[in-house]
């Protein structure tokens, strides 16, 4: 088998997906990180983001090298969608759980879809916006609207839904299973990815409901 | 527990032939003994269809001891019915509530073809078991049995992913129709054995390529086959086989 041919086969394209779910984990966990520094007031927001600008050329080296992650990941995504709807051309008339989906595995396709939208509509909204006003301004502008804090809030809880199962799941297509750690793994990348969920919907609740958070 | 009579309403799939298009049929069963077997109730409907000069429900079935993989039809969305690690043969009437209505329905993948009714031809599994589920080394005269050493821990797993009976269970709970749980079983009995040693590396990635070849889906583990699994193979067996592809993929010649 050629390295093509591995990276086309079932179980090849299964670990790409969980390498490539991997980067966008660790990436989800440092931009929660800086994100968590709003909490600290604006001040330290301001100067977390000047910071992270002053690395010059490594910030859009970073930024392509994230584009191709998620471009990656979204391609195999949709491409084992396809296939695996294919894998069963007559449905059962009356489907029934054995006992193994979660709400997150089941859902796994559209919650990453529902992500690609959200995706969009995060870059329009802070990356491709004017940046002559201080960052913290800018999350203040888009978040105080009720609209769009609603909007971030579901999309962070489909992105809480898309990770519950995918923590785990990547542990398991990379052929970690064993029985002294599952549990731990298990609850541990349950917990993880809700916790890391909730850093991330504080920020458009707080902004909505404290008048003064970030100003 | 006193055995007790049941009335069943069965909604059961009926197909002439594999390009014949099909469709559910409705019948009630009344009386039934709670101590029959789900195959022992349709013995009695296709008796009574028979009798009445109708054609009976084809369904698979050899050993019904629940040990041969032969049959399976899915009951009301779940392979081999309701009760965990047990073959359509092995499940009781006395799981089920007088009046129930049930839902049979074949096995369903694009590698399976429907022959007729619930009769579904898996053999796309043996060409899987033939792409590399064995062992090629001319045997000779029987070893000694203790000559090689196997830790006990190592030949109970083994035996655990041996305990596949191959009747497609997995393939039809998967969500994406995928025979990862079968092949994990049958890569990992081998892979853990050292008489499975020598060609571990090759079996893996020709195992994956033929089971593409046949169009089932991929894994994206739900783990729903584990579930289903009449003889309760843990997803841990397609773990190992995920190991034993990466590192055939990335380091056998």
């Amino acid at each position: 088998m050629t390295l093509g041919q591995t990276v086309r086969s079932s179980v090849g394209q299964k670990i790409l997906m969980a390498v490539s779910g991997i980067m966008l984990s660790l990436f989800l966990v440092v931009h929660g990180i800086g994100n968590s520094m709003t909490f600290f007031g604006s001040k330290a927001f301001n100067a977390y983001a000047e910071k992270l600008h002053s690395l010059g050329f490594l910030v859009p080296l970073f930024e392509l090298g994230l584009l191709a992650v998620f471009l990656l990941h979204i391609f195999l995504g949709l491409t084992l969608f396809l296939q695996n709807n294919q894998a069963r051309p007559v449905r059962y008339q009356m489907e029934k759980s054995s006992g193994g989906r979660t709400p997150g595995s089941r859902t796994m396709p559209y919650t990453g879809v529902v992500i690609l939208i959200f995706l969009v509509v995060h870059l329009l909204n802070f990356h491709f916006t004017d940046h002559s006003i201080p960052i913290s301004d800018i999350v203040r502008n888009v978040l105080r609207q009720p609209i769009y804090a609603l909007f971030y809030l579901s999309a962070l809880a489909v992105v809480a839904l898309h990770i519950s199962h995918g923590f785990w799941s990547l542990f398991q297509s990379l052929g970690i299973n064993h029985p002294k750690y599952n549990a731990t793994l298990r609850s541990g990348s349950l917990g993880a990815a809700l916790a890391l969920s909730a850093v991330f919907m504080l920020i458009p609740l707080c902004t909505l409901l404290i008048k003064e958070f970030l100003r | 527990m006193p055995s007790t009579k049941i009335d069943i309403n069965l909604k059961i799939w009926r197909q002439e032939n594999p390009d014949a298009p099909g469709s559910f049929q409705q019948y009630s069963l009344a009386g039934l003994s709670t101590d029959m077997s789900f195959l022992e109730m349709l013995d009695v409907l296709n008796e009574k269809l028979t009798l009445e000069g109708r054609e009976p429900v084809a369904f698979d079935h050899d050993c019904r001891e629940g040990i041969c993989g032969m049959c399976g039809a899915v009951v009301n969305g779940q392979p081999h019915g309701p009760e965990p690690g047990t073959t359509l043969c092995q499940l009781h009437l006395r799981h089920f509530r007088d009046g129930d209505h049930l839902v049979i329905e074949p096995f369903r993948a694009r590698a399976f073809r429907i022959e007729k009714d619930l009769v579904v031809d898996r053999s796309s599994l043996d060409h899987i078991i033939q792409a590399g589920g064995y062992v090629s080394v001319n045997t000779g005269g029987a070893v000694e049995a203790n000559t090689i050493a196997i830790p006990q821990q190592i030949a109970e797993q083994a035996m655990d992913a041996a305990a596949c009976i191959g009747c497609g269970a997995c393939v039809a709970a998967c969500p994406n129709a995928s025979a990862m749980l079968f092949l994990g079983a049958k890569v990992s009995q081998l892979a853990l054995l050292p008489q499975g040693h020598p060609e571990r590396r090759l079996r893996a990635l020709s195992m994956v390529g033929k089971m593409d070849e046949l169009g089932f889906g991929n894994c994206s583990n739900e783990r729903e086959c584990e579930a289903a699994c009449p003889k309760s193979i843990s997803i841990r067996h397609i773990a190992r086989l995920n190991r034993e592809f990466i590192k055939a993929a990335l380091f056998a010649e």
